[in-house]
């Protein structure tokens, strides 16, 4: 089989050391609303810390006064349409995909006491 | 055969679309093994071939009515289940179509069902479904490449004469290289993305997996277009691609990659692309070595953006409206946090983490911003190159086909297949991946990139490449 190693050799996986911590994996999962378990927040922390570091070879590329690019449609302008309705009513439809719902609402756990 | 040889029999009235796809469901039930589909759908199938015979027989039949598709698991299909590869979407029954597959079943398209795929994409080996790996038909211990995994194990072991697929940094030319096929890409907006599962918006565009370069011209001609309800779809004339496929390459400039020829690159798979470009050069092309100095940087590049648009588009599935819910949540936090920890694979966790950190507060411009400046630049290597040469060319994957969990471990290195395909999302271009050899009895592509809108020329160059030699032809041992 090829070892990736040897055969990225070209492009160095880059030297930059980012050290997670479990409680920084803990912050980032829950500004992220996802539950980690503590099994596999070591794991995250090792693989996120592997991403940030790969991705700080960033850090050295010459950007100054480079315009920052968030798609790649140039001279495209962004279309609107008209504003009239188009859609017609399908909501008993779409809430067959709902968890729970209720007297045509979407029911969620109880938000004030 | 070919979906534009079956269009042609069906036209001929040698064979039905109840014949074929009878056919092409048998060879579905018997390849299970592949685990290529999510959903099979021989109702629906057998339906729509009746109407496609039925049209044939009045006259009004297209190139494509009555020839069966797969479509990938990420476009949303009518009434049913369209999982995007996720146990959060394992319960999510489609209202309505994507476009894609709207215009598809327009053109008289048979739908047989949905193919497998990385969990919403995120993944270069289709070992991230919640449905379990894909086999490649070449090597069953080996992965098709991915993430439209499903789609060209499918397409390449002829359980469908052609199938969708999405490519937001390889996942249609990568797994094509790796099966063998022809992986088509077209240019960011080219095609609706309506009703497309969404990953990282300003990379995702849908395309073709095919058996070859005149059945991607066909296909792509019936999906594209502009589309009101999608508002980054371009407003740009669609060709009859398939007319244009007789192009000359004489005179034609190729542009080849020095930075996609280094160490990295496996032998068998460089020599199988420089003998392809000698056959380019024979048929009156020139080839001009260019570098690209800033693409090695695309990777990294692309591990900032991919992951920050997928924490925003993911964010989606709260559990409320569609989706999995966690059993008996105590509070809206509880079931927020539950409902997407047991949703979501790990590696989609790993990319919504990672998005979650360059874009939170301190990070962002070092993180984001600068990944968004480097785009710039490797955009601008493209955009020079364009000045000087009418097509790029290179291996589409620095390997052939791996073997399954040989990297599962590791996401760098997995993130390094789409080393030489990832460049082509950051600037939007058209891409193709085209077979060109074997190395080691597994499939090697070669990758075509054009300018924007240049879907014409890169089709002609994969169809003239397609009438020289045999590649496209050659079928996995075990589903010859």
């Amino acid at each position: 089989m090829y070892d990736f190693r040897q055969v990225f050799g070209i492009f160095p996986i880059p030297g930059a050391i980012v050290t997670l911590t479990r409680r920084d994996v803990e912050a980032i999962a829950h500004l992220a609303r996802l539950e980690i378990t503590e099994e596999e927040l070591p794991v995250y922390a090792g693989s996120l810390s592997r991403i940030l570091g790969f991705i700080d070879q960033l850090a050295a590329a010459p950007t100054e006064g480079v315009e920052p690019m968030a798609h790649p449609l140039e001279n495209q302008v962004q279309t609107l349409r008209d504003d009239i309705v188009t859609e017609s009513d399908h909501r008993d439809r779409y809430q067959g995909n709902a968890p729970v719902v209720g007297a045509g609402l979407y029911l969620v756990p109880k938000v004030i006491e | 055969m070919t979906a534009a040889e079956i269009g042609r029999g069906l036209r001929a009235g040698k064979f039905t679309s109840i014949e074929v796809t009878r056919h092409f469901l048998e060879r579905i039930d018997h390849a299970g093994q592949l685990n290529a589909f999510i959903t099979v759908t021989p109702e629906r199938a057998m339906q729509d071939a009746k109407s496609a015979d039925a049209r044939i027989a009045r006259g009004e039949g297209g190139p494509l009515t009555g020839v069966p598709i797969a479509h990938k698991d990420i476009f949303c299909t009518d009434g049913v289940l369209t999982s995007a590869g996720s146990r959060m979407l394992s319960n999510f029954v489609a209202p309505y179509d994507a476009t894609v597959v709207e215009r598809l079943a327009a053109a008289g398209m048979v739908m047989l069902g949905k193919t497998n795929m990385d969990e919403f994409a995120m993944g270069s080996s289709n070992e991230t479904s919640w449905y379990g790996p894909v086999r490649n038909p070449w090597d069953a211990t080996k992965v098709p490449g991915g993430s439209s995994g499903g789609s060209a194990a499918a397409v390449a072991a002829r359980l469908a004469p052609v199938a969708t697929g999405t490519d937001t940094g390889g996942s249609i030319r990568q797994p094509g290289a790796l099966t063998g096929l022809t992986g088509f890409k077209p240019t960011y907006g080219r095609v609706s993305r309506y009703g497309m599962i969404a990953f990282a918006s300003s990379l995702d565009q849908a395309g073709v997996l095919s058996q070859s370069a005149e059945d991607a011209a066909l296909v792509l001609a019936a999906m594209a277009g502009h589309d009101p309800r999608d508002s980054t779809s371009v407003d740009v004339a669609v060709p009859d691609y398939a007319a244009g496929l007789g192009a000359s390459m004489n005179g034609l400039r190729i542009g080849v990659i020095r930075e996609f020829f280094g160490e990295g690159l496996e032998q068998g798979t460089g020599r199988a692309v420089r003998t392809a470009l000698e056959g380019f050069k024979a048929m009156g092309a020139t080839i001009v070595e260019l570098s690209l100095p800033n693409l090695p940087l695309s990777v990294p590049t692309y591990y900032v953006v991919a992951p920050a648009e997928c924490s925003s588009n993911l964010s989606r599935f709260d559990g409320v409206r569609f989706g999995h819910r966690c059993p008996e949540p105590r509070d809206l936090l509880d079931m927020y946090r539950r409902s997407r920890g047991e949703g979501f694979g790990a590696e989609v966790k790993r990319r919504i983490m990672t998005g979650t950190y360059v874009l939170s507060a301190g990070y962002y411009d070092a993180y984001y911003l600068k990944a968004q400046k480097v785009r710039s630049l490797i955009n601008a290597d493209f955009h020079k190159a364009f000045n000087e040469v009418d097509v790029l060319m290179g291996p589409t994957t620095p390997t052939p086909a791996f073997a399954i969990g040989a990297k599962v471990d590791d996401p760098i290195t997995m993130y390094l297949n789409d080393i030489y395909t990832i460049g082509a999302n950051l600037a939007g271009l058209p891409a193709v991946s085209v077979p060109c050899g074997l190395a080691d009895g597994l499939p090697v592509g070669l990758q075509i990139i054009g300018p924007h809108f240049a879907e014409q020329r890169l089709l002609a160059a994969a169809h003239a490449w397609q009438q020289e030699t045999e590649w496209h032809r050659k079928l996995p041992p075990l589903f010859a």
